[in-house]
């Protein structure tokens, strides 16, 4: 059943080569296959048969698509942000369910920001509780989208609720680090609480993990073009109101930043589900542009620091440099995997990615050895345990992953266990976030 | 007699929008459904490729003569069901007249020149 199961994937994935045939088209001609099937089977052909006859009834699938382009012309060549009106008759694509969720994110902001008495800085509490004022409507509208049954949803909501708890009921000293880092990794953890909603429920899921990794990859190229966009509309504000009244630029800045940030994480949400195509294109292009690039930065990296021997000599800040490093290869590897058509070849670009994870492994390695020496020396702080338990994670994932793209190379593995690796990792760094928002600030008294 | 008639490609077309909106007219239904209709209707003689019924189910939408809906039946899978509208309907009553004027005069040539024997069989 598994092979019909991939072989009508692929027809499915043959149909949609052509721009012409929507999604919804595809599903549709899909359910005729499998009727088809259902019949033919009744009829006593085997599965495979079926399967067969089936698919040349559906008839020539180049002169499908060129009927669909007759009745679809626009599919051509838009591929704008718009639904095409053809499919406007559903209703809705979730538009406008996403900007309600948007202005209230926005709204609540607002109200947290101004409830808190804002003058200039944001207070500390408001840097710990941010994630909290907007994720929920991230988590509200997957939960609303995908119809998420009650008794899921109120799961859903536990994290948040912990999370504000903890937030706000743990001492923390003014200040302190273990305060920072809990309001670092609160978003985080909560990310992978969205993501519980964004699978609908299907957590276990190989298939919906991966969809889950493409997503975070997508929100975060969107919500980057976003903000650009935001900073030149920004910019311009400034200077066309500034002539008016010296700061008034300023105090509608001020408004309109933190609405149009908390706002964007949900329209970017948004956008990756209704414009799936476009970024589709982009990210194998990003991917084959940085991976590269990367993976040379890396390598002479790794030689200089080897040659010039400042591998003995590092401190805190550089470790944590090396854990954003390690992240964005990791980003890099994923985003890859995501985008990477799983019946290819392994190729040129799975060497260039191997390389890239090799070096910054041998990176990592070095600034790992020297901070354990220094940690051995001056003892544990908030910041090392988290930089050190973070670098800990982030190496086994990546060593694991370097072994298996070896042996995917080497033809002695598919290309299905190393992504399945992966996805089987993520929960890891759900549980590592967590740990440090709920877990570190106890152990150190919420001080340091 | 029993010896398969192949149609021509263009009457197949010509005549696949009526067919479509009077199967439709009968009740709603989907894609798959609608096809094996046809089947029945002509006794198999009408052989239309089962992917080209999709592309016509999306211009009768267009154009307002029928409505769509995807739903779950109780047994089986998420199907787009389609609906026949008003104007469907109107547009079908149209093509009725217009068919029938056309086997009329088919008729009446056909037993005027007596090119095949008048068992009214078109």
């Amino acid at each position: 059943m598994d092979v019909l199961e991939s072989r009508i994937a692929e027809w499915r994935a043959y149909v949609g080569r052509s721009r012409t045939v929507a999604d919804p088209d595809i599903d549709e001609l899909e359910t005729h296959l499998r009727d088809q099937m259902a019949d033919l089977g009744a009829g006593g052909l085997s599965a495979d048969e079926a399967f067969l006859v089936a698919v040349k009834r559906m008839g020539d699938i180049d002169g499908l698509s060129r009927e669909f382009a007759l009745e679809h012309s626009d599919r051509l060549w838009k591929q704008l942000v718009l639904p095409s009106k053809a499919e406007s008759g559903r209703t809705s694509n979730g538009l406008v369910e996403a900007l309600l969720f948007a202005v209230a994110a926005a709204v609540t902001i607002q109200i947290a920001l101004r409830g808190d008495g804002w003058s200039g800085d944001p207070s500390p509490w408001f840097m710990r509780n941010v994630s909290l004022f907007v994720l929920p409507f991230l988590a509200w509208y997957f939960a609303q989208q995908r119809g998420l049954p009650l008794r899921q949803s109120l799961l859903t909501a536990t994290p948040f609720v912990l999370g504000a708890l903890v937030m706000n009921l743990y001492p923390f000293d003014p200040e302190s680090s273990t305060e920072m880092l809990a309001a670092l990794h609160l978003p985080v953890a909560l990310w992978f609480a969205v993501g519980y909603t964004y699978v609908g429920g299907e957590w276990r899921s190989h298939e919906r993990r991966m969809d889950f990794v493409r997503f975070s990859g997508e929100w975060f190229i969107y919500y980057v073009l976003i903000a650009l966009g935001g900073g030149v509309l920004m910019g311009l504000t400034l200077a066309v109101l500034e002539p008016v009244r010296a700061g008034l630029g300023e105090s509608v800045i001020e408004w309109v930043i933190p609405s149009g940030a908390a706002g964007a994480v949900i329209v970017a949400a948004w956008l990756v589900g209704a414009k799936q195509s476009v970024v589709e294109n982009m990210a194998p292009v990003l991917t084959m542009v940085f991976t590269p690039l990367f993976a040379l930065m890396l390598t002479g990296s790794a030689l200089t620091y080897a040659v010039s021997g400042l591998g003995s000599e590092f401190d805190r800040e550089q470790l944590a440099v090396f854990d954003v490093l390690l992240i964005v290869v990791l980003g890099l590897v994923l985003y890859g995997l995501s985008a990477r058509e799983s019946t290819q070849r392994a190729g040129f670009m799975d060497v260039v990615q191997l390389v890239a994870v090799a070096a910054a492994l041998v990176l990592d390695m070095m600034v790992l050895t020297s901070m354990l020496a220094r940690v051995g020396d001056l003892g544990f702080t908030p910041n090392r345990v988290a930089a050190l338990g973070l670098n800990l994670v982030l190496l086994v994932n990546l060593i694991a992953a370097a072994w298996l793209s070896l042996r995917l190379l080497t033809g002695r593995a598919t290309f299905h266990r190393l992504a399945r690796w992966q996805t089987r990792y993520l929960p890891v760094f759900a549980l590592w976030a967590a740990g440090v928002v709920v877990v570190l600030p106890p152990l150190f008294a919420f001080g340091s | 007699m029993s010896s398969r008639i192949h149609i021509d490609k263009d009457l197949v077309a010509a005549s696949a929008t009526p067919l479509v909106l009077a199967i439709l007219d009968e009740g709603e239904s989907y894609g798959y459904a609608i096809l094996k209709r046809v089947r029945e209707l002509s006794g198999g003689e009408l052989e239309w490729t089962d992917g080209m019924l999709y592309p016509l189910l999306h211009r009768l939408h267009r154009l307002g003569y029928v409505t769509t809906d995807w739903r779950i039946p109780p047994e089986g899978r998420r199907r787009k069901y389609y609906a026949i509208t008003e104007e469907g309907q109107a547009a079908l009553a149209e093509q009725k007249r217009q068919w029938a004027a056309v086997t009329r005069a088919l008729n009446d040539a056909w037993t005027r020149f007596d090119l095949v024997p008048a068992t009214g069989e078109v």
